[in-house]
């Protein structure tokens, strides 16, 4: 079986598993990193929203084979770390404003929200409704009111 | 049928002369102090009657009651235990599912209230399945904070008062002269001793019966203030465990290949072997996908691989070469669907109601003479609503462990009892060699209240003889899954115009039929709701009638329902609001056309026409806080709803735009269109426990609300469903969601306590769609609006039954390379 080897949330691993299996379920049931979460498997609801190398992307639609040794995956477990604290600012304005109901998305939610205030802030701007309406990750339970307040107030302490 | 508890209320009279209420409960044998209340007597007594059907064939008459396991022969068999533990903390073994709704937080801040502890120090888990609470461990129909108020309550004040005895013994003192606060008995003195101490000398060796009174509301602490959900930090920290992430590792990944058409059957798997070999593939089995296992006519139905990583099934399933036979369904569309309901609709009556009509208990009121009203003229609508998907964030899940004589589920079950009557019936084991675990559930819905995951785990687990960890591929949960049926609702309203009223109203709802036989959470009913016409004739025309209303004052008003095929001839199930997510809307939109005719404002008709006086006080809430009636731009207006439900009243007031800048918004792949800008929404809920889950919750209705308007729907078209993820069932996203809400809660209105779950669906999509038909001056008649207007996706393949993984993720984020252009469902 092919390894593959790459860091994550900090650590390096190395795994003994097929080229094509896609890097979340490497994660999931291989690496039992548990955060990102399924919900589709197609690239569309965004319940897996991790980071490579900084910026977001949907691990439930990338082969293991495509991330290199110094390719570096955070998930949610290690978005903390990324600023040097026990909680994202976005997590806490999360905590703040009891964004979640069932929860499943919003590992997701708060990656992509922190990746898109990441690319606003790089764009000299400040994150605007019309910026937060572009985000698909999909919430069963509507929790997107919650998310819009949280997305601002978790901005600015970022 | 099972003997009803007995109430568990004693009235009493303090000196004071004020009746105070007191409670009876136990305190329990056990290491530490432990009390426990019976539950169910307020699930079964009159008030709940409600809120839940009861009318049902007797059960004796048909099924032998010996087939029933009772278990409950202790006299502490049916109770509900609060445990102190030795770091002063509180545990509560909570028999209800928690998918979101927030009722664990709600349970610990009842008991932190009672107990005088802090909310964070109460932790409240799920119980596992136990048959002998019998009908009182199911959470469907908004009914936990009902059920659930008054004995989570007495069991904490039962703790509170034996830790004050113990602490008198301790410290010679009168428990009169004691006091409790943050977690310590206090003396008058101002010494204190922490629970923490006490929770052993509390401690009890034998179980017995003692009296407990409640905290008065005037001295409520805790009850009506803003408490963070439970979980929350280990919500956002990907902390929480959801079924599929159980630390069992011998319980491999799991899925199944489904039929290409619903209800199909396996007639052969051509390459077992190859797909067998497949890299990662431990297991591949056929197994029936039925939800009962009683009654599994079709035979097998799907077959399960077994695989190291969920990545590797998928690609096993898809490499599965099985040959069907045909389903339920096979050749049936939207359209056929239609023609049937149409053939089925029964006609309008009033005012000569049918023999049907009284035989269902609707009496038509005929108020007033119509000679007195002058012309009576009419207005007819037919409205049609299209199926509808209750498929949460997570997929239908189960992990199960079966043995030759005992079984282990893990599962976010709605219903564990029944989870577990009909998982022992399946294995034919007892039931007590049963353990279902019930899981913390990402979303509900009314989807969980099925044993379709846990059984299929089970019989995959036992064919195999290894433990499973089962998932539902997302395509399975919008074709295998289940849905709110598809309908029709006909209304025809008269008025008069000199007298300025409405003089009848009648509506004739005509729904594929919606399987119901878990509504009781257990399996005696259950079986009974199988049996010939019982599903409709017992269950379905009870949840119809005990749910759909007419909050208005209208003059005669008959409300009727017809049904088509059997409760199981589709997948279908409880969605969130269950019928009046559609009878109401359609109710609303012919209110604001009879206010129309007899020219008077949409709000000032119904504030004049309603009835309750809850109601009409929600609707002056959102009136003077909602701005009715302000200036708008053309393309922009408001709609407004009132909803009586669960115990509860709402009223609210939408704001739709459906100007050219607006509709024609451009994100790839996305339901653009008219959007919801504003939403205030007014609730009453009795005694609102906790605000902040509360707004959620009516959040998280309007967003429902919004999604059945505009395109969240299936498409049948030759005997399956062609929708197969959250691009092609559209339910509402970011882009879609309204970016000013407003919900204001009622303050407490006495210490009713009503459901909060369900009702904001059905008066946000009717206020929507109200607003929707201001905006656009045409009034909508099909819902959601898109649903006949093309097919906004690339429908996805039926074989293999679900797509592959795409692999190009690095290069699409964050529209995938599928997402094609903008829809309008108003185009």
């Amino acid at each position: 079986m092919p390894e593959h080897t790459f860091k994550v949330n900090g650590r390096q691993v190395t795994v003994d598993i097929e080229d094509d299996v896609r890097l979340l379920w490497v994660l999931r049931d291989v690496l039992d990193i548990r955060g990102p979460k399924y919900g589709c498997g197609i690239n569309v609801c965004k319940a897996c929203t991790s980071f490579i190398n900084g910026k977001a992307f949907n691990p439930c639609s990338v082969p293991v084979s495509q991330i290199g040794p110094d390719d570096e995956i955070t998930t949610i477990e290690g978005l903390p770390d990324t600023v040097g604290r026990d909680l994202h600012p976005m997590q806490e304005a999360w905590i703040d404003r009891d964004v979640p109901q069932c929860g499943y998305c919003q590992p997701g939610q708060i990656m992509a929200a922190v990746d898109l205030v990441n690319k606003v802030k790089a764009e000299g701007r400040t994150i605007t409704d019309d910026d937060i309406s572009g985000i698909r990750n999909m919430c069963a339970c509507g929790t997107y009111y919650r998310i819009r307040e949280a997305i601002k107030q978790g901005a600015e302490n970022m | 049928m099972a003997a009803r508890h007995s109430s568990v209320e004693q009235g009493t009279t303090t000196p004071g002369g004020i009746g105070r209420r007191r409670f009876l409960g136990y305190l329990i044998a056990a290491p530490t102090l432990a009390v426990a209340v019976p539950i169910g007597a307020s699930v079964l007594g009159p008030a709940a009657a409600r809120a839940l059907p009861t009318p049902v064939p007797e059960p004796a008459e048909i099924f032998d009651l010996s087939d029933l396991i009772l278990t409950s022969t202790q006299p502490t068999a049916n109770l509900i235990t609060v445990v102190v533990n030795e770091d002063g903390t509180v545990s509560f073994s909570m028999p209800r599912a928690e998918s979101g709704q927030g009722i664990t937080t709600m349970a610990a801040m009842l008991i932190a209230e009672e107990m005088d502890v802090r909310v964070e120090d109460v932790t409240v888990t799920l119980a596992d399945a136990r048959p002998e609470l019998i009908f009182n461990q199911q959470t469907q129909a908004s009914s936990t904070a009902i059920t659930m108020y008054e004995p989570i309550r007495v069991a904490a004040a039962l703790a509170r008062g034996r830790l004050l005895e113990a602490a008198a013994i301790k410290l010679g003192e009168e428990v009169r002269n004691l006091r409790t606060d943050a977690g310590k008995v206090i003396t008058k003195s101002g010494s204190n001793i922490p629970f923490a101490d006490l929770a052993v000398d509390a401690a009890n060796v034998a179980t017995r019966q003692v009296l407990a009174e409640l905290r008065p509301q005037d001295q409520f602490k805790i009850i009506g203030t803003e408490v963070r959900r439970d979980d929350v930090v280990a919500a956002v920290t990907g902390r929480k465990t959801y079924t599929t992430d159980i630390d069992f590792p011998e319980a491999l990944p799991t899925m199944v290949a489904r039929p290409p058409m619903i209800q199909g059957t396996v007639e052969s798997v051509n390459n077992l072997d190859e797909v067998r070999n497949m890299p990662g593939i431990t297991d591949v089995v056929t197994i029936s996908t039925d939800a009962a296992p009683d009654f599994s006519h079709s035979g097998q139905s799907g077959v399960a691989v077994r695989g190291r990583t969920f990545g590797q099934c998928i690609a096993a399933v898809r490499a599965l070469d099985i040959t069907w036979s045909g389903g339920t369904v096979d050749g049936a569309s939207d359209e056929s669907v239609l023609q049937q309901l149409r053939a089925a609709q029964a006609p309008f009556s009033v005012p000569s109601p049918s023999p049907l009509d009284e035989a269902a208990g609707q009496i038509p009121l005929v108020t007033e003479g119509l000679g007195e009203l002058g012309l009576i003229e009419a207005i007819e609508e037919e409205f049609v609503f299209y199926w509808r998907s209750n498929s949460a964030m997570e997929p239908n899940v189960a992990v199960a462990d079966v043995r030759d004589d005992s079984a282990e589920v893990w599962t976010p079950t709605q219903v564990p009892i029944w989870t577990q009557q009909q998982v022992a019936e399946e294995l034919g084991l007892p039931l007590s060699q049963v353990t279902v675990h019930v899981m913390r559930g990402g979303g509900a819905f009314g989807r969980r209240l099925f044993n379709d995951a846990p059984l299929e785990a089970v019989r995959i687990s036992k064919q195999t003889g290894k433990p499973v960890r089962l998932m539902w591929h997302r395509t399975d949960e919008c074709r295998a899954g289940r849905v709110h049926p598809m309908c029709t609702s006909r209304i025809r309203a008269t008025y008069s115009k000199s007298a300025g009223q409405v003089v009848s109203f009648e509506q004739r709802h005509t729904s594929v039929a919606t399987d119901y036989t878990e509504v009781f959470g257990e399996m005696l009913l259950a079986n009974v709701a199988r049996l010939p016409f019982t599903n409709e004739l017992a269950v379905a025309q009870s949840v119809f009638l005990l749910t759909a209303a007419v909050p208005y004052d209208f003059g005669a008003v008959v409300l009727g329902l017809n049904e088509i095929g059997a409760f199981d001839t589709f997948n279908t199930g409880s969605v969130r609001n269950l019928y009046n997510m559609d009878v109401r809307p359609a109710q609303e939109l012919m209110v604001d056309r009879l206010a129309a005719k007899l020219g008077k404002d949409r709000l000032d008709f119904r504030l004049e026409t309603l009835e309750s006086g809850r109601a009409r006080k929600v609707l002056e809430t959102v009136r003077d806080q909602g701005g009715w009636g302000r200036s708008l731009p053309d393309g922009v207006a408001q709609g407004v709803a009132v909803h009586e439900e669960y115990k509860g009243a709402m009223a609210v007031i939408a704001e739709v735009d459906t100007r050219p800048a607006t509709v024609n918004r451009q994100i790839p792949g996305a339901t653009t269109g008219p959007r919801v800008t504003k939403v205030t929404l007014a609730v009453d809920v009795g005694l609102p426990i906790n605000p902040l889950g509360l707004r959620a919750q009516m959040q998280g209705g309007i967003m429902t609300g919004i999604a059945h308007v505009f395109t969240a729907s299936l498409h049948l078209r030759d005997g399956n469903f062609l929708e197969g993820s959250w691009d092609d069932y559209r339910y509402t996203r970011h882009w879609n969601a309204p970016p000013e809400i407003n919900v204001i809660v009622l303050p407490p209105n006495g210490e009713r306590i009503g459901g909060a779950g369900e009702f904001p669906v059905a008066a946000s999509t009717a206020a929507v769609a109200c607003a929707y038909a201001a905006a656009s001056g045409t009034m909508p008649t099909s819902f959601p609006i898109g649903h006949n207007e093309g097919i906004p996706f690339d429908v996805k393949t039926f074989q293999p039954p679900i797509p592959a993984s795409p692999t190009n993720g690095l290069e699409f984020y964050p529209a995938p390379k599928a997402a094609t252009g903008t829809f309008n469902p108003a185009q």
